[in-house]
């Protein structure tokens, strides 16, 4: 049980460092996209990480529910297919609307 | 041929939803808990079957379970991109150049676009902006040179999502 | 194995209220956009974690319900921006 414990420590260790990079990449990087680029990617893999690593946990300790890591099996591949999706829609919506990308040199929007 | 891919198509869609119902609610013994499930994923089948799975795309199957083979190496190449923003974000020069470029491939089918578009972005350094699904035009952002030039002259993603879907020519 | 639950959900709050920045501040409508789905997406982990640390598999319902919500605010909003129609 102990070994368990570390593992699912691991997980969400390397999740919230994930979330938390790209927070970060949201507040320094220099415009829209490379905004999307840090949270579309980061967020993804971190929500994944922290939900496996509880369903590790749940498969260990609660074992006589069965039935409920179906759900978060599902909630890590609906993150999966749709926070990309969502990311690209964004993304597409403004280069559409005729946001500038930003090129190396110039000043931060 | 088009009557017998509905009802395929019908019924892959009532087991889907049948079994999320029965995940979800978690109550397997009780009657009315099932009989509810039947009645709603019918209905629910009925109305939208022709959105999961198109009416044209035969050997589903064998398509799907190439689709799961291909995807471990998605979810390291997930994790190669994830190391990759985290350098890029916490150096404290930020070594970004971003551009956009443009290139074609040979897919057509909505599902092999999809799953291009959807694999680009969570690759490393490049997100999918425009997708034209007539001539197989994509437009991409790259965060820097090198993540650009993997997609452009190496290829190696067109070629594996074209093995999966075999469209290849 | 509670506490750090709880030190866990602290970091993603703390990581939502530096996102919070980017929504209040950023200059125009998509780095806010940026910002709430951004928002979204960690509430979800938030969510599923905090059903573990009160013990209520109930939360995991509601993770699923806010993950389909913040999916199709993200399109509605991108496609009323692109069109400047919601139906069309």
């Amino acid at each position: 049980m102990f070994l368990v414990n570390v593992i699912v420590t691991l997980f969400l260790a390397g999740g919230v460092f994930f979330l938390l990079v790209g927070s970060i990449g949201l507040l320094r990087f220099p415009d829209f996209y490379t905004r999307l680029h840090a949270t579309g990617k980061c967020d993804t893999l971190g929500g994944g990480l922290i939900i496996f690593g509880l369903l590790i946990y749940h498969l260990f300790h609660y074992f006589h529910y069965p039935l409920v890591p179906v759900r978060l099996l599902f909630l890590i591949f609906f993150i999966f297919i749709a926070n990309p999706t969502a990311t690209h829609t964004v993304m597409k919506a403004a280069y559409r609307t005729g946001v500038k990308p930003w090129k190396l040199g110039e000043k931060r929007q | 041929m088009n009557h017998r891919g509905k009802g395929f198509g019908f019924l892959i869609t009532f087991i889907l939803m049948f079994l999320f119902w029965i995940f979800l609610s978690e109550q397997i013994s009780s009657p009315f808990h099932l009989i509810a499930g039947v009645i709603s994923s019918a209905l629910v089948a009925f109305l939208s079957h022709d959105l999961l799975v198109k009416g044209k795309s035969e050997k589903i199957l064998l398509k799907s379970w190439r689709l799961f083979r291909y995807i471990p190496w998605e979810l390291w190449q997930i994790v190669l991109a994830n190391i990759d923003v985290a350098y890029r974000v916490l150096h404290p020069k930020m070594p970004i150049d971003p551009c956009v470029i443009e290139f074609e491939t040979s897919l057509r089918g909505d599902f092999a676009l999809t799953t291009l578009a959807n694999s680009i972005t969570l690759t490393p350094g490049t997100i999918t902006i425009t997708v034209e699904p007539r001539n197989g035009k994509f437009q991409v952002h790259a965060i820097a040179k090198e993540p650009a030039d993997a997609l452009l002259v190496v290829q190696t993603m067109q070629k594996k999502v074209a093995e999966v879907f075999m469209e290849t020519n | 194995m509670i506490s750090i639950f709880l030190v866990t959900a602290l970091l993603i709050i703390a990581s939502i209220f530096l996102s919070l920045y980017r929504g209040v501040v950023g200059p125009g409508v998509f780095n806010r956009v940026a910002a709430v789905n951004v928002i979204g997406t960690k509430t979800i982990a938030l969510l599923v974690i905090l059903g573990y640390y009160f013990e209520r598999p109930l939360f995991f319902d509601i993770a699923i319900l806010y993950a389909m919500l913040n999916f199709i605010g993200a399109l509605v909003f991108a496609k009323y921006i692109e069109r400047g129609d919601v139906c069309s």
